[in-house]
């Protein structure tokens, strides 16, 4: 039969296996494989499918907790939220069909997402975008920035999912390999929770959606686990990948969500997966391999969109907008009944079946192909799924470390115009967001642009909830580059101060790991240590981390990322019922910082990159304890005016990238009103980064003061609200209307001027 | 008495719970009628809610209005029963020619989902009856497709027949003389592409949608008792 190849290299190698990993399956089958069942392995043995470089260093994370209902290895991991609703997470990564197809790449990576969530029996409630792009100074730049939001616009919109928020970062390290994240939250009666188990001997294998072509095979092995090898790193890279990226249709994802929904609301399915990454390779064997059973497949039931095509085509193809069920004989009627309701499409492809039984005695299910009334492939289920070989990569600590963080940034400020200097760092996403639907099921109470996004608690056949949820995504490759350790451990309390803004307690987190080349053992130390330190931040903060996604190979040009562990973090509040206080401050309000001082250093602070040009330095020390107290006592503060009750707030910031004086112009330009604000730190202070510092203001900082003193949390008077000008320090005094303008106009004045 | 108002649901609607949850909200109590069926069943008033029917393949609306359930919505129309169609909703009236004119792409050729300010122009109609001329309401946007545009005949039509329900107070999309919102001649059909289902509570930010959709609940309300 015709499979992939190239004429100067084997079979296995042109699916991206090793020498050694085609030794291991000649091992599990106890034969040579032949060509189809070597196209199933470069697909699941794929880093994207099985892990297999990062699992041994993933173990090591928290992933329970009382509320965990589903942790990591399900298609999403799911939280207990109470009064018989449970919520639903997943982040994962699009980046590589992003870089090549930026359209097609962004949006089947929302199409992708929303499966695993509706796949858990949860309805899609929300979606937010972590976007990583190169400096906006070239076309290329803004042909992938404006086809990404298109994509996402594109459809999310029309799928009908509201894009809540996200994260918009620009740096040169992403030059040529953009990151395009994308989380999703879906919420569900408890009740309904179902996994994508396969079981009953005779229950049958039922393709729901749309029929398979051509696209997007090899798209977890050829594109998304290796790196982009363009010399020149720019235009011209890999244009020969661009069919392994996928093409999306959110009408029929929309049609599909529906049916879907239905048909596990009529208890009509016995478990479900997605077909996304690896395709039907993947759901039949992910499927088969978790019940312990077998699956007869007839690859000639599949409806193909072209002719032609060989059954290892079909089996691997990432045609979107795919789910496969398992249903009993008995129901399949009202199973394609409800489906054409909504005119999907439901085909019977194949059965579960008995096991073989193994020396041990141990069930092996086997996932048999048939086509032409023959067996063509035949393997077991679990060497699929489950049974990649796991590697124990080399880590290095990279040779500069100790020379990049000899010196501080800080040392070269003197001098520096910090009228500019603020101004050139002011950024409203704005014109991003407005591009998306973030108002749908009319749950969005704090929508994209703030510290958390903040959610009631409700949706279409939801029981009736007054809770309210809040969602953050949060990274910081700056950090990342100078100690991915402390940096990971910062991100999860900057997602946990961002909800706290929000009034809201975290419950969990997801993570989305983006790191470069894994063979390059730089990149895996980098790896190792981001991992540890979510470890020990979730571990201190007490959060189970309940999903994730690892993304490696991004590189170009031979050029790593700097490690980018994009953290999504999920709170939940017990009564949101009037809008909590936001950024925006009120005239005549007293300023106070709640949370104890940093010592002032700018290492992998935006001043100190963008400004100073510098990315040397050492990282902050953050001591978990006192920022958990910090973080709870603003949060506890916010939750009094979410409930209803009468609050001492007015408005309430996290001081996050840009520091100090970043945060202060946010709330001024917000609230349309200036103050004069005197903070006690020095220069470098008002720029540098350390999380667990929040601004309140109040018209009764007395009281504030009071209560931060029971909690045990530094808080001091830094100035007034009033008049048409900012003033800090007696250094820098700047209109309000002139931080607005620039604000408002960052995001468009860069992408213009690379038109 | 409670009106009844039916949503109708065409594969690729998804503001339906929306505005269900907003009648109900209201004191209203809403109805989804599938695409399919070819009778409303017992109901005051319809709503046609946002999203994308069909995918908006070809153009918004343009497949929806030959839906089986569209002969029934022309039904009630033309026996005068009150029909709101809000965004989507308010392409598929046109394509249906219940209401004149059409939606173009965004001036700017980006979606957009963003608070607008609603200027009340006409209180002539059954989503307006219980506005006043002038009134100013915070009522947000979400669409790429919202660029009001007629012939010139039809503008003046509209104008001196005081059809011209609703204007934009700073026209985000480039709607001709800023129109957001129209109705038929009887005043019982309206179309228009602000989300009023959006802004019926504080907690999400503005309340100024209500007035809108009291008005068409007493309008279904009042038909019934006729």
């Amino acid at each position: 039969m015709a499979a992939p190849s190239s004429s100067d290299q084997p079979l296995h190698r042109a699916l991206g296996l090793t020498d050694a990993e085609l030794e291991d399956i000649i091992a599990v089958l106890g034969r040579e494989p032949n060509a189809l069942e070597l196209a199933l392995y470069g697909v699941m043995w794929s880093e994207h499918c099985s892990y297999k470089s990062s699992r041994i260093h993933l173990k090591r994370l928290p992933t329970t907790g009382d509320k965990v209902l589903v942790g990591p290895g399900e298609n999403a991991g799911v939280i207990d939220a109470g009064d018989g609703i449970a919520v639903a997470i997943r982040i994962e990564s699009h980046n590589h069909p992003s870089a090549i197809e930026p359209y097609q790449g962004a949006a089947t990576g929302v199409g992708g997402i929303l499966r695993d969530i509706f796949t858990m029996g949860a309805r899609p409630l929300a979606v937010m975008d972590p976007l990583f792009f190169g400096t906006p100074d070239d076309a290329r730049q803004r042909w992938l920035i404006e086809g990404v939001v298109s994509g996402i616009s594109g459809y999310g919109n029309s799928v009908g999912v509201p894009t809540i928020g996200g994260e918009l970062t620009f740096d040169p390290c992403y030059q040529t390999n953009p990151l395009v994240n994308v989380l999703c939250v879906g919420a569900l009666p408890v009740e309904r929770l179902v996994l994508g188990i396969a079981s009953g001997t005779g229950n049958l294998a039922v393709l729901l959606g749309s029929s398979t072509g051509r696209d997007g095979i090899g798209g977890v092995s050829v594109l998304a686990s290796a790196g982009f090898e363009g010399e020149d790193g720019a235009a011209s890279l890999d244009e020969s990948k661009r069919p392994a990226t996928q093409v999306g249709d959110p009408y029929e994802e929309k049609r599909l969500i529906e049916a879907c929904l239905a048909l596990l609301d009529e208890k009509l399915v016995v478990g479900i997966q997605d077909l996304g990454g690896g395709g039907l390779a993947c759901g039949t064997s992910e499927l088969a391999a978790r019940g312990r059973v077998g699956m007869d497949v007839d690859v000639d039931a599949i409806p193909r969109r072209e002719p032609g095509m060989e059954p290892w085509e079909v089996m691997t193809s990432e045609s979107q907008e795919r789910m496969l069920a398992i249903v009993t004989p008995e129901s399949l009627p009202t199973v394609i009944e409800l489906c054409s309701r909504w005119e999907v499409a439901a085909t019977v492809i194949g059965e579960v079946t008995e096991p073989d039984y193994d020396d041990a005695g141990e069930p092996v299910g086997m996932l048999r192909l048939r086509s032409g009334g023959e067996v063509v492939g035949e393997v077991p289920a679990a060497s699929l799924a489950d049974e990649a070989p796991l590697y124990e990569r080399p880590l290095l600590e990279p040779a500069n470390r100790d020379a990049r963080s000899a010196a501080d940034p800080s040392e070269t400020i003197e001098g520096i115009d910090l009228e500019a200097a603020l101004l050139s760092l002011l950024l409203d996403p704005i014109p991003v967001y407005r591009q998306y639907d973030h108002q749908l099921f009319l749950n969005t109470v704090i929508g994209p642009g703030a510290d958390a996004a903040l959610l009631r608690l409700a949706g279409p056949g939801l029981p009736a909830s007054t809770r309210g949820m809040s969602l953050s995504t949060d990274s910081n490759p700056r950090w990342g580059s100078l100690d991915p350790r402390a940096a990971t451990a910062a991100t999860v309390a900057e997602g946990v101060g961002n909800l706290a803004c929000t009034g809201a307690t975290p419950v969990a987190v997801v993570n989305c790991l983006n790191f470069g080349n894994p063979e390059h053992p730089e990149v895996m130390w980098q790896l190792s240590e981001s991992i540890d330190g979510m470890g020990d931040a979730c571990r201190a903060l007490g959060l189970p981390v309940i999903g994730g996604n690892v993304s490696l190979y991004n590189e170009s040009g031979g050029s790593d990322i700097d490690p980018t562990a994009v953290i999504g973090t999920l709170g939940l509040l017990d009564e949101l019922v009037v809008r909590p206080p936001s950024v925006g401050w009120g005239d005549g309000e007293t300023v106070l910082l709640i949370g104890a001082d940093d010592a002032g250093l700018l290492g992998g602070s935006r001043l100190a990159v963008e400004v100073l040009g510098n990315r040397d330095g050492r990282l902050f020390d953050l001591d978990l304890a006192e920022f958990s107290q910090a973080a709870t006592l603003v949060a506890s503060m916010v939750a009094e005016h979410a409930a209803g009750r009468p609050g001492l707030l007015g408005a309430v910031h996290d001081v996050g990238s840009g520091g100090l004086a970043v945060a202060l112009a946010e709330m001024a330009i917000k609230g349309g009103v200036g103050a004069t604000v005197s903070t006690g730190v020095s220069t470098a202070g008002l720029f540098s980064e350390r999380p667990g510092r929040f601004l309140v203001t109040s018209t009764d900082p007395e009281a504030v003061a009071a209560q931060a003193e029971v909690a045990g949390v530094p808080c001091r008077v830094l100035g007034r609200t009033g008049g048409d000008v900012l003033s800090l320090d007696g250094q820098l005094s700047v209109t309000v209307s002139a931080l607005a303008e620039r604000s408002a106009n960052a995001l468009e004045n860069a992408l213009d001027a690379a038109g | 008495m409670t009106a009844s108002i039916g949503v109708v649901v065409f594969p690729g609607t998804n503001c339906e719970h929306d505005a269900v949850a907003a009648v109900d909200a209201l004191g209203g109590h809403g109805r989804l009628i599938f695409h399919t069926d070819t009778s409303l069943g017992d109901v005051d008033g319809l709503i046609l809610p946002g999203g994308f029917a069909h995918g908006d393949y070809l153009r918004p609306g343009a497949i929806a209005r030959f839906s089986p359930i569209m002969d029934a919505v022309r039904g009630f129309a033309e026996s005068g029963g009150p029909v709101v169609g809000i965004c989507n909703g308010f392409q598929v009236l046109c394509e249906a020619h219940l209401l004149p004119g059409a939606l173009q792409k965004n001036r700017g050729l980006t979606f957009l989902c963003q608070p607008s300010v609603l200027e009340v122009v006409s209180t002539a109609s059954v989503l307006t009856s219980g506005a006043t001329v002038g009134d100013r309401l915070d009522v947000p946007i979400n669409h790429f497709s919202g660029s009001y545009t007629c012939d010139i005949d039809t503008l003046r039509t509209l104008t001196e027949s005081d059809r011209i329900v609703l204007r934009y107070a700073d026209n985000p999309n480039g709607s001709i003389d800023a129109i957001a919102g129209i109705s038929n001649e009887a005043g019982n059909v309206v179309g228009l592409m602000p989300h009023p289902e959006r802004a019926v509570s504080a907690l999400l930010g503005s309340e100024d949608g209500a007035v809108l959709l009291r008005s068409f609940l007493d309008a279904a309300a009042s038909a019934s008792v006729a």
